[in-house]
């Protein structure tokens, strides 16, 4: 029992990660029925801002949870830039362009931000410190879930709360669901579509940041290639759950962390990976459009 | 002279931002182990200069390509001198002779290495035709496309492992297995469209590398297979040279085959029905076309290409192991047929070699050169979206005079 529960929790950790990336994905795949390649590689270059702010703090002597903070917000900014730069240089172009466009150039744009940050950095694996600490009062609990995995459920159920509150109440994230139900149609009742696009796209690179930065000081490491992995996981996570759902997208990221986990738990854990896909194909054949995808009506 | 000032500014603040946003990449190296930071203030300063620059151009070849679609909108002529001068068969024919010239001789003229490097670019080649067929003519996009690549190489390697079967009887067997496994997976996505098409066949590939990395006793795990042996020529023992140009020759062979039969292929029956099937999937099924069957047939047609020559790939290479098959080489292979001009057998071939003969005689500069890769695919679909050559659809004109219809 006690074994079950460790794998429970460690999926739940893994799935809300998912989760939160997916979301990303699913996002910017409801406005303008793109995949974002290059998704991954934001989630990678947050981690490394993160590692970066984390390194220099902990030299000149701040330390714990501040350095946390401090670097879970600069990475979150400059995630941001990115994903928004990202979408300037490498989508907008190519708006009206043929399906498979995009999605090369999304590729490239993947293919030219690893390598940018294995340039400019390095190839290595780098140590990321450990800043989350051990709670005193998760000791009787420690062997089943320890902090990180409780810091890393808390701040992805918060910031999932506030996305949904975001996209639910204000007047952005209506235009935001106006403009993913008909772009042509919000233009005309005077919304802004470029703008939504490029904060869709911003929203997302935050959310990846913030999966990227909890992932880093959870696993403890990073390297410029971890985004691709995670990447295709999260994306696998969108289209389980029916991409362009938000709910689809939690939902999709948690049943592949507890598919992943249980799987590596008591099969095997080096078709770990096997499992996942070998997940997507049943439930695409049972439900084509995802767990919570609308199918699509076609017309004649 | 506002304009020039307006242009001066907007690139200011495009370096602005760069230089903002690489600022904690580029300039900033930690190592937590020995508490050093490193700051590489020179870096920033080429970050700037070359935004700057670059800036420039982009708004130059953004406005360049808008002026251009002005003319395509007014009717005018906009197909470059080099597509009229290829649409003209008789300068088609005369290429095509130099070009198969060209290629016969050039193993007898170059060294062993530059042998080497084209035929991995022949390889190619075949891929890129392969995979046109499932991507460029059936409309299917396949991120996995490599798996198959990899279920030839692995067969042959196999094959010659345990039962010591030659090249040219696995050649066959590879081609075949491919296409088997096409179906294979062909079968549980015929219901999905579009987009869950390329997440499932990405998955696909995945899962080949994941099976072949593990299964200890079918593959050999991540070591791989080695040892394996060389096409044969009528049981003589060839040296390194020999063997690299019977290689090419045989590899030239193949392309010529394989751009035969999908020449042939795209027009054929079966052809009609993918095109058919990639504009206008419910129309195609209005026409009494069996969609299952061409989108099976799509799959099975574009992976036989990769089995086979995945078994030339192990033979060539004589050693095999799973990470010959990752996801990169799949989204290689796609930018091929992208790049090249979907559907066109001419832009295929042309972007197979851009894509894999670039890389490798930019090997002086290789720490850049995947950067470069990606930026070229960014770049290229940007301002060039219909790839090298656009596929020109066959076109049908009455030529009799008006004044006959009239009279009817």
């Amino acid at each position: 029992m006690e074994y079950f529960l460790e794998l429970f929790f460690g999926g739940l950790t893994r799935g809300s990660i998912y989760a939160l990336i997916a979301l990303g994905y699913t996002m910017v795949y409801g406005i303008i029925q793109l995949i974002n390649f290059a998704h991954g590689e934001i989630y990678m270059i947050g981690a490394f801002v993160a590692l970066i702010v984390a390194g220099v703090c902990t030299i000149y002597g701040l330390s714990g949870v501040s350095i946390l903070i401090l670097a879970g917000i600069i990475a979150v900014i400059y995630a941001s830039a990115y994903g928004y730069t990202l979408e300037k240089i490498a989508y907008r172009p190519l708006r009206g362009a043929p399906r498979l466009s995009p999605l090369i150039s999304a590729i490239g744009m993947s293919i030219f931000l690893q390598n940018y940050v294995l340039l400019a950095q390095t190839s290595d694996f780098l140590p990321f410190p450990r800043l989350i600490p051990d709670f005193a009062f998760m000791e009787p609990v420690a062997h089943i879930i320890g902090s990180p995995e409780l810091v890393i459920l808390v701040t992805t159920f918060i910031t999932m709360i506030l996305l949904t509150l975001l996209i639910k109440k204000t007047r952005v994230g209506k235009a935001m669901r106006a403009t993913q139900q008909d772009m042509n149609m919000a233009r005309l009742v005077g919304i802004n579509v470029d703008r939504i696009i490029s904060l869709t796209f911003v929203i997302g690179s935050a959310l990846a940041a913030i999966g990227g930065v909890l992932v880093a000081s959870y696993i403890g490491q990073v390297n410029f290639y971890i985004g691709f992995l995670a990447g295709v996981k999260a994306f696998t996570a969108a289209v389980l759950g029916g991409i362009g759902s938000i709910p689809g997208a939690v939902l999709g990221g948690l049943v592949l962390g507890w598919a992943e986990s249980f799987a590596a738990g008591y099969i095997s854990s080096a078709y770990e990976d096997v499992f996942t896909f070998g997940l997507l194909v049943v439930i695409l054949i049972l439900r084509p459009a995802g767990i919570l995808g609308k199918a699509s009506k076609q017309k004649v | 002279m506002t304009d020039m000032l307006q242009n001066f500014k907007k690139s200011i603040l495009v370096s602005i931002w760069f230089v903002f946003l690489t600022f904690p990449l580029m300039v900033v190296r930690v190592n937590t182990m020995n508490q050093v930071v490193v700051w590489r203030w020179t870096n920033l300063v080429w970050v700037a200069i070359a935004s700057f620059v670059l800036s420039y151009l982009w708004r130059y070849m953004l406005a360049r390509q808008q002026v251009r679609k002005k003319v395509a909108d007014e009717g005018g002529e906009t197909r470059s001198k080099t597509q009229l001068l290829l649409e003209d068969m008789s300068f088609r024919y005369k290429a095509m002779g130099i070009i198969l010239l060209a290629a016969l001789v050039f193993p007898l003229v170059f060294d062993t290495y530059q042998s080497t490097i084209m035929i991995s670019a022949l390889i190619y080649v075949v891929l890129g035709l392969g995979l046109n067929i499932t991507v460029g003519l059936a409309g299917l996009l396949d991120l996995g496309y490599v798996a198959f690549f990899g279920v030839g190489a692995y067969s042959y390697a196999l094959l010659n492992h345990h039962f010591d079967l030659g090249f040219w009887i696995s050649l066959p067997i590879g081609g075949f297995l491919g296409c088997l496994f096409g179906v294979l997976l062909g079968f549980p996505i015929l219901r999905l469209r579009g987009d869950y098409l390329a997440i499932v066949t990405l998955g696909f590939g995945m899962i080949f590398k994941v099976v072949m990395e593990n299964w200890d006793s079918l593959s050999f795990g991540p070591s791989g297979i080695a040892n394996i042996d060389k096409p044969g020529f009528f049981g003589m023992d060839l040296n390194l040279a020999n063997s690299t140009i019977y290689i090419y020759y045989i590899m030239i062979g193949m392309v010529i085959f394989t751009i035969l039969v999908t020449m042939r292929l795209r027009n054929s029956r079966i052809g009609r029905a993918w095109i058919a099937m990639r504009e206008d999937e419910i129309a195609c099924v209005a026409m009494g076309i069996d969609i299952a069957r061409t989108k099976l047939s799509a799959y099975a047609l574009g992976a036989f290409w990769a089995g086979m020559v995945g078994v030339l790939f192990a033979s060539k290479t004589t050693f095999i192991n799973p990470a010959s098959f990752t996801f990169m080489e799949s989204a290689i292979i796609l930018s091929i047929v992208v790049l090249g001009g979907m559907g066109s057998i001419l832009g295929v071939i042309i972007g197979a070699f851009f894509l894999i003969l670039l890389p490798e005689y930019m090997r002086a500069f290789s720490e850049y050169r995947m950067l470069a890769f990606g930026a070229a695919m960014v770049l290229m679909m940007i301002f060039r979206p219909q790839g090298i050559i656009s596929n020109l659809r066959q076109t049908y004109e009455y030529k009799g005079s008006k004044e006959k219809i009239n009279n009817d």
